[in-house]
């Protein structure tokens, strides 16, 4: 059986989601050995036991949660030195990129990014990664041992399978050199009423939405379906909205039951990120625009118009 | 302070992706600076004209990627590097990695400061590998910067806001396309870059080989699409037909 470790990352003691959707696909490739470094690492080792880990390699060292990526970096070369894994996943997340990166420069074995499924083939991997502005999914064997793939959030459905798991308790092995990138401060500014990524609807904006000011009119809409709103990179960049409500490759993944797409052109580095949507519904200026090829129901017109004229209809029929 | 920043030539993000019936990415596509690097560029000037020294551009790519580094001198930076060799085409994360840091190591900046993830690849994973292989702390994702002696403290954007991290010097920082709006180049700033130096390096000057790749693409299938629904025009009865959707999704 090939051996299979899913880097489950914690925030400040807090077990991430993509730890256990890597957990659902690790099972169907091999035995499963899950890593957590920092606090709350042993809390997190039950529960990765329930959803198929066998091992669980644990260490609380606060450096983990003070510095950045080198500690872990240092933790998880030792433990490959000692254990020798065929493949490691990590999910596509900025402090799991950190530290995927620096790992697989230092083990010289490179990586595959972005991937939205691994499948087992010939005693080795093949990540699904797309392609060509999404149009193509390339399918891409890992060469090297280990395989370090990194897979988008959402790609899988996390399930428990009721095990328990062993854990381990392993030294941090972290340099004297690692401990560089300190974090002296955390500072909350979003307090998000429904987060974005569990949001039931999503109302996102783009450059249709013509400037920040507009914006308003979208959180209203949303307000009244009881869901977030998001936008794409081209607006993040302009700085009209902030980086956490970016839907997309380098954003965040939803997958809501209703997405509606205003203003917005539907380029890949959007649509990777929310075409697992169940309904999609785009209000754009543009008949030609990508987004109306694959919405169901795409509005052609104004969306300055239809946006508040839809928030009152909304609101009208809940009463 | 000598500061590094790389660049990226990319397909212009504002240009529709086409695809060739052989499946490449058009050729005949406008190329551009990568937007994101442009404000990593403008970062480095502002930096450097707070607290002096020489900012260098770095980049990959055929030899017209030569424009790009072009484009940032006309902005202010001082000289350029292009590490250009046909045996580097198709070069993966990795490759990308090592033939950069070998390019820039000699150099020993203070500070090296990259884009987080490039318009056409969007995976950000060249600047942690280049950090590791540098031997250099790397501060991501950064909204802000300050220089405080050798200490450089970044505001690193969260989910839900930011982390304040500190390093010393060296240090690579990857920076969001927030942090600086990109000036204008003056056309004394592209007269002055004409004459500024782009320094053109091949692999064996870097003292690298090109290695096995990370991965081999086995074969490309059409992605999984969705399938097209009704397209209306909004003659005054969009939002009925939009409420009729929501409630058959049951959202109202």
């Amino acid at each position: 059986m090939a051996k299979i470790w899913v880097y489950a990352e914690l925030n400040q003691g807090k077990l991430q989601s993509t730890a256990l959707e890597l957990m659902a696909k690790a099972r169907e490739l091999g035995d499963v050995e899950a890593i957590a470094l920092g606090a709350g690492a042993k809390a997190a080792a039950a529960i990765l036991g329930k959803h198929g880990a066998k091992v669980v390699h644990v260490n609380e060292d606060k450096s983990f949660d003070d510095f950045l990526a080198e500690p872990e970096t240092d933790a998880l070369a030792a433990l490959h030195k000692e254990h020798a894994p065929d493949l490691i996943l990590f999910g596509f997340t900025s402090d799991s990129r950190d530290v995927a990166g620096r790992l697989a420069a230092r083990l010289g074995v490179g990586l595959i990014s972005n991937a939205g499924d691994v499948i087992a083939k010939d005693g080795g991997f093949v990540a699904q990664v797309p392609y060509f502005g999404g149009a193509k999914v390339a399918s891409m064997l890992a060469n090297k041992k280990p395989a370090i793939i990194l897979v988008r959030p959402k790609s899988f459905e996390a399930s428990e399978t009721g095990g328990t798991a062993q854990i381990n308790e392993v030294d941090a092995s972290i340099g004297a050199d690692s401990k560089r990138a300190r974090i002296t401060e955390r500072v909350v500014e979003a307090s998000e009423k429904v987060k974005l990524e569990d949001a039931k609807v999503v109302v996102s904006g783009g450059r249709g939405m013509g400037g920040p000011d507009n914006f308003p009119l979208l959180e209203a809409l949303a307000t009244a379906l009881g869901g977030a709103v998001g936008a794409s990179r081209a607006v993040v960049d302009a700085g009209w909205v902030p980086y956490s409500m970016q839907v997309g490759q380098t954003g965040k993944s939803v997958r809501p039951g209703v997405y509606i797409a205003v203003g917005i052109s539907g380029a890949m580095q959007h649509t990777v990120g929310m075409k697992a949507s169940k309904i999609i519904i785009a209000i754009n200026k543009d008949a030609e625009a990508p987004i109306m090829k694959m919405a169901d129901l795409g509005v052609v017109g104004d969306a300055l118009k239809i946006v508040p004229a839809l928030t009152a209809a909304v609101k009208a029929k809940k009463g | 302070m000598k500061i590094v920043v790389t660049v990226k030539q990319v397909p212009d993000p504002n240009s529709v992706t086409a695809l060739e019936a052989d499946h490449t990415v058009a050729r005949d596509k406008e190329v551009v600076l990568d937007p994101g690097d442009e404000c990593g560029v403008e970062e480095g000037l502002q930096l450097k004209e707070a607290h002096g020294g020489e900012v260098i551009l770095v980049s990959m790519g055929p030899e017209r990627a030569k424009d790009a580094i072009r484009k940032g001198l006309s902005m202010g930076a001082d000289r350029g590097l292009l590490i250009t060799d046909a045996e580097l085409a198709g070069a993966d994360a990795m490759l990308t990695a090592r033939a950069l840091a070998a390019a820039i190591k000699p150099e020993a900046p203070d500070l090296v400061i990259c884009g987080t993830e490039s318009y056409d690849g969007s995976t950000g994973m060249v600047p942690p590998m280049l950090a590791e292989l540098l031997g250099m702390a790397q501060l991501s994702l950064a909204k802000k910067v300050e220089v405080d002696g050798s200490t450089i403290r970044i505001h690193r954007q969260t989910a839900d806001g930011y982390q304040v991290v500190e390093a010393t010097t060296p240090v690579l920082i990857t920076v969001t396309a927030g942090i600086a709006e990109p000036r204008y180049a003056s056309l004394k700033g592209i007269m002055a870059a004409r004459s500024k130096e782009i320094k053109l390096i091949g692999l064996a000057d870097l003292g690298i080989e090109r290695g096995e790749p990370a991965e081999t693409i086995q074969g490309l299938a059409v992605a999984e699409t969705r399938k097209a629904g009704v397209v209306i025009q909004d003659d005054g009865t969009a939002v009925d037909r939009i409420i009729q959707v929501l409630a058959e999704a049951k959202v109202i």
